[in-house]
């Protein structure tokens, strides 16, 4: 089967916006070669769950590619048109399992030696598209936050060597109702900017109170889906004849209420949530990576105005069969290993949020939880500088502004 | 000069740089032939070769940048000064540590799936070593940490294949079921960290207890009362490598190190501990290698990662955690050459090749890896 046999019946498996969209655009499916059009399948399939930023890019892709005429089309895609798949890959349903479809293109173009060709062509049309696409700005500059450190409260090697060269270095911020003071911030932006997933809180451990306004994401309210999961792992892996592709596989087919997500609840959020655990790694094990990557993910999908993680202390390193076995026992943690996780994760979340439209002016707060040191990052903080001067967290954020 | 090898000699420029500052090491050249393996005392029939790979892959900026070389004290104020050492090693192959592994071996750029229990496809240096020199079977050994790296020491390629290769011991697999899986031992069992979900299947026939007992003179007891000493899997290679040079002293001895990839759970903590154990691990193998008599004066010990870890920059990956990228941070490596005939403290940083390992290995051993299209190194000749 390849793209230029495509049919609009062929869609009738994708969920009621998807199809929709598909049918829409099935002309242009037609004419893209069969190593790039699973990539965009990936993303149409999920449309009805995907974050308001998500469908907004790829209505503009889609719509940019339908107003290519024939001869520039084909100038985009020569070079993904050049990549050679095996009769396997042109058999295999990538309509309806697109993402399994380019996990077996992934191997397929290892293995064949193409993986450098397909990476060239792949960042080529990266740029021609944000070139004829630009991207909206934000409708207020984005707040990065990261609050590190839960639980320590000593450490011997210093913090924030990689962000420091990029702002200010506070030594005597006064950490009282610290947290609280960001989280209003947060509430104070979600109310004044009101958007749908514009506004984040993710938590390593239990979250604390916040407003309504801002969507909340938190390890330890998803203990049951980890459980759910863990468990689903340990069953598939005794059965004969799976290995690690199988096992992604069934993974990747996982949706909420097969984790325990209520039914009722918030569609969109959850299939994120369920994709946090079952495409990230070590996000069903350590807390410090589930809230380094579901930040990554919040930025990269839902590109939120503003984004507060805080990080928790991970349990400790066990054997990895271990740690995949749902238990009941308390965990043991480690404080000060997830100091140094965080400490690194904080560092791309800024990364990650200098990705986005409207870095130019973008803020960025790390703050060592409950101690006197952050790190300021705005246009108007002097990089690589040192700053004894005592101030509050609200007060240092408005210096950044 | 495409944009990728333009990054790739920045990377080699930027670790000949800290070597020569932080070690005084000199800048090799063409004219400056270092060696040589070939006017070393030892005739080729009497060397030995040790090869560590530097298990899991690690990044420059944990490792030879200035702000890395907090964690590889060994390897920067012991063994580099002793060392030659090559900036810019290049893996054009699949950027997965079975498979990986199995091109260093065999000088191929082997394309077998990284998660099945598969042998490599083309001949190995074991396999090359033994045939071209006929020496035993316990001349050749192998190390490793997964599962999954039990077929490495002899290939599915006619005329070489069963029984023609390496012996594999796999410490984890013995600790296991010399302690039934018991909790005691759980950080010395740790699994395969790249497919940290499921781990891989174990294929062929494994170094069992017995032959532990038999032929490495360790009694299940010993093994079980030394292991509770240790803290983690890289390290039981390390004890198991001990009792090899000791009982067997196989003139070639490949080890693969891979605590370092428990980076993939993303605990940049862990991934740290991890390079610091390692950097000290070959640090000890190499005062074995000095203090052992079948081995002092006459070895060679070769150090290499298989491949690096994606970079920050790449939008792709999620920079040290995987290496899916395939960016110029996870394909170029180093390696580092010590022993005899070995000119020391100095460092080469043009462009060499994961599979031009092999062939060098061959033309200073004296075999022929006539299925590999690597070059040897020639400043190593």
């Amino acid at each position: 089967m390849l793209p230029a046999n495509l049919k609009p019946e062929q869609f009738s498996g994708y969920p009621p916006e998807a199809r929709k969209l598909a049918v829409e655009y099935l002309g242009v499916f037609q004419r893209l070669p069969l190593s790039f059009l699973p990539n965009l399948l990936r993303e149409v399939i999920d449309y009805d769950y995907r974050f308001p930023a998500e469908r907004k890019t790829l209505e503009k892709e889609l719509g940019n590619l339908s107003s290519l005429p024939a001869p520039e089309l084909n100038q985009w895609f020569r070079e993904f048109a050049a990549i050679q798949l095996s009769p396997k890959l042109e058999q295999f349903d990538w309509i309806n399992s697109p993402s399994q479809f380019v996990e077996q293109l992934s191997s397929h173009l290892w293995t064949t030696h193409q993986v450098d060709a397909f990476r060239k062509a792949a960042t080529e049309y990266a740029d021609r598209l944000y070139a004829a696409v630009q991207p909206d700005p934000p409708a207020l500059p984005r707040l990065g936050i990261a609050v590190i450190g839960q639980g320590v409260d000593e450490h011997e090697e210093p913090l924030f060597r990689k962000l420091r060269p990029h702002g200010a270095y506070f030594t005597a911020i006064q950490p009282d109702n610290g947290l609280q003071h960001l989280l209003d911030v947060v509430a104070t932006r979600a109310k004044s900017t009101p958007l749908p997933y514009a506004h984040w809180y993710i938590d390593g451990a239990q979250e604390i109170p916040h407003s309504r306004a801002i969507t909340c994401v938190s390890y330890k309210n998803l203990e049951p889906a980890r459980a759910a999961l863990l468990a689903r792992i340990q069953a598939e892996t005794t059965k004969s004849g799976g290995g690690p592709e199988a096992l992604r596989t069934v993974m990747s087919q996982m949706r909420p209420g097969d984790l325990g997500f209520d039914e009722s609840g918030d569609r969109v959020l959850d299939f994120f949530q369920v994709k946090l655990l079952t495409e990230g790694s070590g996000t069903q094990i350590f807390s410090t990576s589930f809230a380094q990557w579901a930040a990554r993910e919040a930025l990269r999908r839902a590109q939120p105005l503003t984004l507060l993680v805080r990080f928790a202390p991970r349990q400790r390193q066990k054997p990895m069969s271990e740690l995949l076995s749902p238990s009941h026992e308390p965990e043991e943690l480690d404080p000060m290993g997830s100091l140094v996780d965080a400490d690194m994760a904080a560092y791309y979340n800024w990364i990650n949020q200098q990705r986005l439209p409207g870095s130019e002016k973008s803020l960025f707060l790390a703050w060592f939880e409950n101690h006197r040191e952050a790190v300021a990052i705005s246009p108007v903080m002097p990089r690589g500088t040192v700053s004894s001067s005592a101030a509050t967290l609200p007060e240092l954020l408005s210096w950044m502004a | 000069m495409s944009g990728s090898r333009q990054l790739a000699q920045q990377l080699a420029f930027t670790r000949r740089e800290f070597l020569r500052n932080a070690t005084g090491v000199a800048l090799g050249s063409a004219l400056l032939r270092p060696c040589a393996f070939a006017r070393a005392a030892t005739p080729s029939s009497r060397r030995k070769v040790v090869v560590i790979t530097f298990g899991g892959g690690a990044r420059d900026q944990e490792t030879f940048a200035p702000e890395g070389q907090e964690n590889i004290p060994h390897l920067v104020r012991e063994l580099i000064p002793q060392s030659a050492f090559f900036t810019q090693v290049v893996n054009r192959g699949i950027l997965g540590h079975y498979v990986a592994t199995a091109s260093l071996a065999t000088g191929v750029y082997e394309t077998i799936n990284n998660f099945a229990s598969l042998p490599p496809e083309s001949p190995t240096i074991f396999e090359y070593f033994r045939k071209d020199f006929r020496r035993p079977a316990s001349d050749a050994w192998v190390v490793a940490p997964s599962n999954g790296f039990n077929r490495i020491g002899e290939s599915s390629h006619r005329g070489f294949g069963p029984g023609s290769g390496a012996r594999v011991i796999l410490p984890k697999y013995l600790l296991s079921a010399a302690t039934s899986g018991s909790t005691d031992y759980g950080h010395l069992l740790r699994d395969s960290y790249e497919t940290p979900l499921s781990a891989p299947e174990l294929g062929g026939s494994p170094f069992e207890l017995e032959q532990m007992e038999r032929i490495l003179k360790l009694s299940v007891a010993d093994f079980k009362s030394h292991a509770r000493t240790l803290s983690s899997p890289d390290e039981l290679s390390v004890y198991i490598v001990r009792q090899l040079m000791h009982q067997l002293a196989p003139s070639l001895l490949w080890v693969t190190m891979h605590d370092i990839d428990i980076a993939h759970a993303g605990a940049y903590s862990l991934y740290i501990d991890g390079i610091r154990r390692t950097d000290r691990l070959c640090a000890e193998l190499w005062k074995a290698i000095q203090s052992e008599p079948e081995y002092a004066g006459k070895t060679n010990l070769f150090i290499l990662p298989d491949f690096g870890r994606d970079s920050d920059d790449d939008p792709g990956g999620n920079g040290f955690q995987h290496h899916r990228t395939g960016d110029v941070l996870s394909r170029t490596t180093w390696l580092m050459a010590l022993g005899p005939g070995v000119r020391e403290g100095v460092v080469f940083d043009h462009a060499v090749e994961t599979i031009d390992f092999v062939p060098t290995l061959g033309a200073l051993m004296g075999f022929s890896p006539s299925f590999s299209p690597g070059k040897p190194i020639s400043e190593l000749l």
